[in-house]
């Protein structure tokens, strides 16, 4: 393949991760945004959307693509309702002090991390794509799931945007996010907002893993590397702004795709992070955000 | 914080190094040798504790601390065929420099973005030890040879491998950071660290440089740790990435939280409680992470001042 070629499948292969994790970083800005939750345990819900996709599908049996699109509507309510015990277990006691919940979804880390080691056994298991239709392009074939995921995550993007900026339950967000001790005088139950707002996030971790793992595969360490990137995206993008959330996921997920292409992983990933880091102590507002209040 | 006399403080903390001393002619060998582990991560813990606890910066990095005296005594030993002395000292050095540039950089940000900062520059520590794999070993780590952990004295040579040895020479370690933090917080300096850690602004405001206050706490801080990474690597011979890893910023966070984050023993105690926790759970289950995390939500949930914090509120004021 000349470089041109090669260039597009990297494009190609890096907006399928910008896509992915567009999604999962938006569940981590939402609950950092509204709540001023750092959930350390956000990779963890990743992981267990996968293995909840894993589980469904062998359960259901009969055509991929019915186990499939079962496992999109079950695995991120599950996850939804485990993220919900866990708020209103631990999170709401804590009142939100946001380095006693730092700790505390440390711990909830480690112990989702072990149940499903327990539970699920350390191997790799794929899921099966619910169709396998591929595209032929002039230099390569390049498999139509993959593109699929792009437009689903887009969708799921624009309806989240939607959501927020167009419905009373966003407008009711927004409000918690700006001034939730003015908005619980004004009668809105704060509490339950930020329930809320905690498994809305830990669910787009779930759908997002879920979309992933018929080209990956699920593992209960797989939510590693998209907690880090997450991270990255979100300090790129401005804590809690949703534009700059889904531009800086676009940019690292191409970045990543291409850099990792041609260079050592391992050294693109020092190099991102240090230069993730720097951003944090340089332009603490992000690239993309505003300085904040 | 009630005014102590010096007696009483300095009193008990050489009881308990007098105890430590008594009991490594009492314990069973398996117990002995976890004792002197236990010690020497005791002081990467009390390294800890004196910038969380003291002064209230939460870091989520100082593995790449421990992980700096580890691999600068390791690899001075190993690649360099330097002295034990002489690599306990460069395990110190590059503690002291990783910690002051790290310090500079971390210190511009405050509370969650310090520990979002301090856990990136952490990953890339561990990240780099793993591209360096030609010199560092990678994730197979390296082994000290045992002819190289010989300390020389003219005629005279200890053997850092002796049980013995290790145990007094873990011990001396830990004494000396015990009775040096127990000095730091009740000199001047400690007051005004506490002070910071109570409210900033206003130690700003009755004339305090915080910013080069905070900055000799993360340096001291990072020293500690890399002493007792230092000393790890030339007790234990074993130099491995795995140190470095996020696990062991959040293990020495666990300790002090559990021993009771600002006092001086509460490291200590918190070490040897979860080694000890550790030790007994596994022999049921493998899963002692589960035990880790647990642990962690329980303590921020019921118990955030930990056992000797707890202690000293109940029933003795004085405790440092």
């Amino acid at each position: 393949m000349h470089f041109g070629p090669h260039l597009l499948l990297a494009t190609l292969e890096g907006l399928v991760t910008s896509a992915v994790l567009a999604l999962t970083a938006l569940g981590l800005s939402l609950v950092f945004g509204v709540m001023r939750v750092v959930n350390v345990a956000h990779g963890e819900f990743f992981m267990l959307g996968a293995v909840l996709a894993w589980a469904i599908t062998s359960a259901i049996g009969g055509h991929p693509a019915l186990g499939f699109l079962a496992a999109l509507v079950i695995a991120p309510l599950i996850v939804g309702a485990i993220a919900l015990v866990a708020e209103r277990l631990v999170l709401r006691r804590l009142d939100y002090n946001p380095e006693a919940t730092i700790v505390a979804t440390i711990g909830m880390l480690y112990i989702i991390q072990q149940l499903a080691l327990t539970f699920y056994g350390p191997e790799a298991r794929p899921v099966e794509p619910p169709f396998s239709y591929r595209i032929v392009l002039p230099w390569f074939g390049y498999s139509g799931y993959k593109l699929s995921i792009i437009a689903a995550s887009a969708l799921l993007l624009i309806a989240t945007w939607l959501v927020l900026t167009r419905t009373r339950i966003g407008l009711i967000m927004r409000a918690t996010q700006y001034d939730s001790e003015t908005t619980q005088a004004f009668g809105i139950p704060v509490g339950r907002v930020y329930g809320g707002v905690f498994a809305l996030g830990a669910m787009l971790a779930a759908i997002a893993a879920v979309l992933i793992v018929p080209i990956s595969q699920a593992h209960y360490l797989m939510g590693q590397d998209p907690l880090l990137l997450s991270f990255i995206v979100i300090i790129i993008g401005g804590l809690g702004s949703l534009r700059g959330t889904v531009v800086a996921a676009v940019l690292i997920g191409l970045s990543d795709g291409i850099v990792s292409m041609f260079f050592s992983p391992t050294l693109a990933k020092i190099i991102a992070t240090l230069l993730v880091a720097m951003v944090l102590v340089f332009r603490p507002q992000g690239l993309f955000g505003t300085a904040s209040r | 914080m009630s005014e102590a006399s010096p007696a009483k403080a300095y009193g008990l903390h050489l009881g308990v190094i007098a105890l430590l001393f008594v009991l490594s002619f009492l314990l069973p060998e398996y117990y002995h040798g976890l004792l002197a582990r236990i010690m020497v991560l005791a002081v990467f813990a009390m390294g800890y504790n004196m910038l969380f606890g003291y002064v209230g910066l939460l870091s989520l990095g100082h593995a790449m601390f421990f992980g700096a005296g580890l691999y600068g005594a390791g690899l001075a030993i190993i690649q360099l065929g330097w002295s034990v002395p002489a690599a306990f000292a460069a395990g110190l050095c590059c503690g002291a420099v990783l910690s002051l540039v790290i310090g500079l950089l971390a210190l511009r940000t405050t509370g969650v973005a310090f520990m979002i900062v301090t856990m990136m520059f952490a990953q890339v520590f561990y990240l780099a030890i793993l591209y360096f794999a030609a010199w560092t070993g990678g994730d197979q780590g390296m082994v000290v040879p045992q002819p190289a952990r010989v300390l020389a004295f003219g005629a005279t040579s200890l053997d850092l491998t002796d049980p013995t040895v290790r145990y007094m020479a873990a011990l001396g370690l830990f004494s000396l950071v015990l009775l040096m933090t127990l000095a730091i917080v009740r000199s001047r300096y400690g007051r005004v660290l506490v002070a910071v850690r109570e409210n900033e602004e206003r130690t700003k405001m009755l004339g305090y440089d915080t910013f080069s206050n905070k900055l000799a706490a993360v340096v001291v801080s990072g020293t500690i740790c890399a002493a007792s990474g230092a000393a790890y690597a030339l007790l234990f011979g074993y130099v491995g990435s795995s140190f470095a890893s996020v696990q062991y910023s959040i293990l020495p966070l666990l300790w002090v939280l559990l021993g009771g984050a600002a006092t001086t023993l509460g490291p200590l105690i918190g070490t040897l409680f979860m080694y000890y926790v550790i030790d007994v759970t596994s022999g049921y289950t493998s899963a002692y992470l589960l035990i880790v995390g647990i642990a962690l939500i329980l303590l921020v949930l019921f118990f955030p001042k930990g056992i000797l914090g707890t202690i000293r509120q109940r029933w003795l004021g004085w405790l440092p």
